[in-house]
C-alpha cells in the first residue's frame, strides 16, 4: 500500500473499530444501568417489575426476621419517610442490622415486596453510603455527621 | 524529627524535580551543554530524596508515631509488622509518596542506565520525567502531605482497614503502580521523540523493555487484587467490573497493545506516530486510574466535594499533562513519517487489529467506568454499570481478538498468503474442534458461551504450541536439532509464545468456572454432612479464636473423598475492632481440577450455622494463565536484542555531528 493509501486504510479502520465500541457501549448502556432509587422513589415512580435497581436506606430498627429455613431474611429499608420491604435469601454482610445503611439490588417482586438478588453492607459500622446519605437528605431526615 | 526530616525531603524534591524538569529541556533545546548536563545528577538527586521521604515515612509507621496523621489514621501498635509497613501505601498520602518514588526511580534508571541513549534524547527523557514528578511533587507537597503533625498526640492509631490486612494485597499497590508508572517511561521517550521529530527502530528497542517491564508488573499486580478479592471477600467472585479494577484494566489493555505496535517500529520502521500516540495514552490513563482511584471520585462524584482543592488539582493536572502532550502529538507527529509499507494481510496488519480492537475494548471499558460519573455530575442520576453491561460490550470485541492472536505470530511480515498460514494450523484447529465438541456434550446451561470460551482457548494454547513447533520445524527434523533450533530461537519468541498460551490458560479457566460452578448455600448443625463435586463435606462446629489483632468464629469442615478423610477445611468470620469490622475468610482448597471454597456465616440462634459451600472447577487455570502472561513478558525481557547492541545504531549520527558528549561532567 502507498502511505498515503495506508494513511486512509487506517483512519478508516479506526474510526470502524471505535463506532463498533461507542455502539455496543450505547446498546449495552441502554439495557445494562442499574438505577439507585430512594424507598421513597419507589412508591413514586412506576417501575417495571422485572427491572433491577439498587434500593438503599436504612435497615429498618427491629425489622430484621429470619424466616423459617433460617436463610431468607426480611427486613425493611427506610429514608426515614416511607419504606420497603425487603426479601433476601443467603448469608448478609457481617454487621448486618437495624439502623445500618444498606444497598440492596434487585427487582420488585408481584406484591411490592424488593426481592434482593445481593445486599451490600459496607464492613464499617460507621460508614453510610454516599447513595444513603443522599436520599436521607432528600426525605428531609438527614441528621448529618454520620460519616 | 524524623517526620521533619521527611517533609524536608519532600519539599526539596519537589524544588529538584523543577530543575529536572525545565532546566535540560531549555539546554537541549538551544544546545547549552550545561544546562543539559544537569538532567543525570537531578534525576538521582530525586529518587535520593524521595527515597529518604519514603523511608522516613516508613519509620514513622513501623515505630507507631502517632503523632503523624497519616500514621494515626491508618496505623495501630496491634498491628502485625508487614502490615504496619503496607500502611506505609495503604492510604491516599502515603501511595501518592510511593508513586512518585516509583516515577523518580524509573528517572534514576535512565539516567544510570542509559548511557547508549542518544545524548538529547536522555537529556529530554529525564527531562520529562521530571516535569510528571512537579505535578505529583505540588500534590503531595501542598494538598496531601503525609507527615503531617498532630497535636495532642494521640495514644492509639485508628487501624488499617482489615480487608486490607492481608499478604495478597499488601503488595498489589506497589505492582500495580511499577506497572502504572513504569509507562511514564514510554510516555517521556513518546514526548521527546516528538519534540525531537524523530522515532526510529532504536527508540522503540528502548521503549519496549520498559513498556514491557510495566505491563509485566501491572499484569501481576492486577491478578493479585483478583486473587485477594477472590479469597477475601467471602463469596468467590474475582472480577467484578468495579470502576476501580477497570482503572487498572484499561491502561492494561493500552499497554498491550503498545507493547505489540512497538514491535512493528522496531522490526518494520512504521506505525511510528501511532505507536507515539499509544505511549500517551496509555500512560494518561494510567494517570487516570490513579486519581480517580485515590481520590475516592468514582465511589461518588461528591468526593470531589469533600476535598475540592485536591479535586480541582487533579482536574487541572490531568488536562494540562494529557491535554499538553496530545496537543504536542497533533502539531509535531505529522514529522514522523513511516517507512516500510505492508498488505493488510500481514503480520503489521495482524497487530493493527490487535491495536484497533484493544483501543475499542478499551472505549467500552472507558464508557462504562466513566457514564455513571457523567449522568450524576450532569442529571444528578444515580446509576451502576455492572457485569452485565461489559458482557455485552467488551466480551464481542474479544472474541475475535482471540481468534486472530493464535494465528498472528505465525504470519510472515509484509504480506502473507493467509491460506497459507492457516493450513499450518490444521493440528490446531481439529484440537479446537474436538474440545468444543466435548463441551457441547459437557455443558448444561448456557453452550454458546462454554464453547465459545473453551474453543477459543484451546485455538489459543494450540496455536503457541504451533507456532514454536513450526519455529523449531518439531517432528520434521530430528529431535536433537529441534531442540538446538529451540534453544537458539530469540528469547521474545518463547515469551510471545508463553503468553499467548497463558491468555489461552487464563480463557480456559474463566470458562470452566463461569460454565461448571457449584454453589450450595444451607443451614447446617455439627454433624451434618453435604455432597458437592464428588466430595462430602461435614460440619464440625463453629468454635471462637483469638487472633493478634481480632476475635474469630472458626467454622471446621472435614472433607470427605470415598469416606476417606482428605482435607480439613476452616473458614472464619474475624471481627477487629481496630477500625470495628467484620472480615469473612473463605476456607480454599485445590481440589479435583478446581477450588472447594467455604464460608461460615452467622448462626441461625437454634445450633445451625448459615454455610455457603462452592466447588470451582478450573479456577486455578486463570492464576496459572495470568502469571503466564507475566512469565512470557519476563522472558521477552531477557531477549538478547533489548539487552545489547540496537540503541548504538542512532547514537552514531550523533558523532558523525561531531557533538561532543553532552554529560561527560557528569
Amino acid at each position: 500500500m502507498k502511505p498515503k493509501r495506508k494513511r486512509l486504510f487506517f483512519v478508516i479502520a479506526g474510526m470502524a473499530a471505535l463506532g463498533i465500541a461507542v455502539t455496543l457501549a450505547i446498546e449495552g448502556l441502554g439495557d445494562n444501568i442499574v438505577y439507585f432509587t430512594s424507598p421513597t422513589n419507589v412508591y413514586a415512580k412506576t417501575i417495571a417489575s422485572d427491572k433491577n435497581f439498587r434500593l438503599g436506606g436504612l435497615v429498618e430498627e427491629e425489622s430484621v426476621i429470619k424466616t423459617n429455613d433460617g436463610l431468607t431474611t426480611t427486613f425493611r429499608v427506610t429514608d426515614l419517610a416511607n419504606t420497603v420491604a425487603v426479601s433476601y435469601t443467603g448469608i448478609l454482610p457481617p454487621l448486618f442490622r437495624g439502623g445500618q445503611g444498606v444497598v440492596a439490588v434487585g427487582h420488585l417482586g408481584a406484591d411490592g415486596v424488593f426481592i434482593a438478588e445481593s445486599v451490600l453492607a459496607k464492613h464499617d459500622e460507621n460508614y453510610l453510603p454516599p447513595e444513603v446519605a443522599e436520599a436521607l437528605k432528600k426525605s428531609g431526615q438527614w441528621k448529618g455527621g454520620a460519616q | 524529627m524524623i517526620a521533619e526530616l521527611g517533609h524536608f525531603a519532600i519539599v526539596l524534591a519537589l524544588t529538584v524535580s523543577i530543575a529536572q524538569g525545565v532546566l535540560p529541556l531549555v539546554g537541549a533545546h538551544r544546545r547549552i551543554d550545561s544546562l543539559s548536563a544537569i538532567a543525570r545528577p537531578a534525576a538521582i538527586m530525586q529518587f535520593v530524596l524521595l527515597a529518604l521521604a519514603f523511608i522516613a515515612l516508613t519509620m514513622a509507621f513501623v515505630g507507631s508515631d502517632f503523632s503523624v496523621l497519616n500514621v494515626w489514621q491508618n496505623s495501630h501498635t496491634d498491628k502485625p509488622l508487614l502490615y504496619k509497613i503496607s500502611g506505609v501505601w495503604g492510604n491516599h498520602e502515603g501511595s501518592l509518596l510511593l508513586w512518585v518514588l516509583i516515577l523518580a526511580a524509573f528517572g534514576f534508571g535512565v539516567a544510570t542506565l542509559g548511557n547508549n541513549l542518544p545524548p538529547t534524547l536522555r537529556t529530554r527523557v529525564i527531562a520529562i520525567q521530571g516535569l510528571i514528578g512537579v505535578g505529583f511533587l505540588l500534590l503531595l507537597v501542598f494538598l496531601s502531605n503525609p507527615f503531617e503533625r498532630v497535636f495532642p498526640v494521640p495514644a492509639q492509631g485508628t487501624g488499617l482497614n482489615p480487608l486490607l490486612q492481608d499478604p495478597g494485597l499488601a503488595f498489589h499497590p506497589p505492582f500495580l503502580y511499577l506497572g502504572y508508572v513504569g509507562f511514564s517511561i514510554a510516555f517521556s521517550f513518546a514526548v521527546a521523540a516528538l519534540i525531537e521529530g524523530k522515532v526510529d527502530a532504536a527508540w522503540a528497542r528502548w521503549v519496549r523493555p520498559w513498556t514491557l517491564a510495566a505491563w509485566v508488573a501491572l499484569t501481576i499486580g492486577i491478578v493479585m487484587g483478583s486473587w485477594w478479592a477472590y479469597y477475601e471477600l467471602g463469596w468467590g467472585g474475582w472480577w467484578f467490573w468495579d470502576p476501580v479494577e477497570n482503572a487498572s484494566f484499561m491502561p492494561w489493555l493500552l499497554g498491550t497493545a503498545l507493547l505489540h505496535s512497538a514491535v512493528v517500529v522496531e522490526k518494520r520502521d512504521t506505525l511510528k506516530s501511532w505507536t507515539v500516540l499509544l505511549a500517551i495514552l496509555t500512560f494518561s490513563f494510567s494517570l487516570l486510574g490513579t486519581f480517580i482511584v485515590r481520590s475516592g471520585v468514582l465511589n461518588s462524584v461528591h468526593s470531589f466535594a469533600t476535598d475540592p482543592e485536591r479535586g480541582v488539582y487533579i482536574l487541572v493536572f490531568l488536562v494540562v499533562s494529557i491535554g499538553g502532550s496530545l496537543a504536542l502529538y497533533a502539531w509535531r507527529a505529522p514529522a514522523l513519517r513511516g517507512g516500510g509499507v505492508f498488505a493488510p494481510v500481514s503480520r503489521e496488519g495482524a497487530l493493527v487489529l490487535n491495536n484497533l480492537l484493544l483501543i475499542a475494548a478499551t472505549a467500552t471499558v472507558f464508557i462504562g467506568t466513566m457514564y455513571p460519573l457523567f449522568l450524576d455530575a450532569i442529571t444528578g442520576e444515580k446509576v451502576t454499570v455492572g457485569p452485565p453491561f461489559f458482557n455485552a460490550t467488551f466480551m464481542p470485541l474479544m472474541v475475535p481478538l482471540l481468534a486472530v492472536m493464535a494465528i498472528g505470530p505465525m504470519m510472515p511480515w509484509k504480506r502473507t498468503d493467509l491460506a497459507g498460514t492457516l493450513s499450518r494450523m490444521k493440528v490446531a484447529a481439529a484440537v479446537t474442534v474436538a474440545v468444543a465438541l466435548v463441551t457441547l456434550y459437557l455443558s448444561g446451561f448456557d453452550p454458546i458461551l462454554a464453547v465459545l470460551g473453551m474453543a477459543l482457548g484451546t485455538w489459543l494454547v494450540a496455536g503457541a504450541l504451533v507456532d514454536i513447533g513450526e519455529r523449531t520445524q518439531l517432528l520434521r527434523i530430528p529431535l536433537r536439532d529441534t531442540l538446538r533450533r529451540g534453544y537458539n530461537l530469540p528469547r521474545s519468541a518463547w515469551g510471545g509464545a508463553i503468553a499467548h498460551a497463558g491468555m489461552g490458560v487464563a480463557i480456559l479457566g474463566i470458562t470452566g468456572t463461569l460454565s461448571w460452578e457449584i454453589e450450595k448455600l444451607q443451614i447446617m448443625r455439627p454433624g451434618e454432612r453435604i455432597g458437592i463435586a464428588g466430595y462430602e463435606l461435614e460440619f464440625r462446629g463453629v468454635e471462637p479464636v483469638t487472633g493478634p489483632n481480632y476475635e474469630a468464629a472458626r467454622g471446621t469442615f472435614h472433607v470427605y473423598l470415598n469416606d476417606e478423610l482428605v482435607e480439613i477445611m476452616q473458614p472464619e468470620s474475624r471481627r477487629f475492632t481496630d477500625p470495628p469490622m467484620v472480615t469473612t475468610e473463605a476456607a480454599i482448597r485445590p481440589r479435583n481440577f478446581g477450588d472447594l471454597y467455604a464460608v461460615v456465616g452467622d448462626s441461625n440462634g437454634d445450633g445451625g450455622f448459615a454455610t455457603r459451600i462452592y466447588h470451582k472447577p478450573m479456577i486455578n487455570w486463570l492464576w496459572i494463565g495470568s502469571l503466564m502472561m507475566a512469565a512470557g513478558g519476563l522472558v521477552s525481557l531477557t531477549d538478547r536484542r533489548l539487552r545489547v547492541g540496537a540503541p548504538r545504531r542512532s547514537a552514531l549520527p550523533a558523532k558523525t555531528e561531531r557533538r561532543p558528549p553532552q554529560e561527560a561532567t557528569t
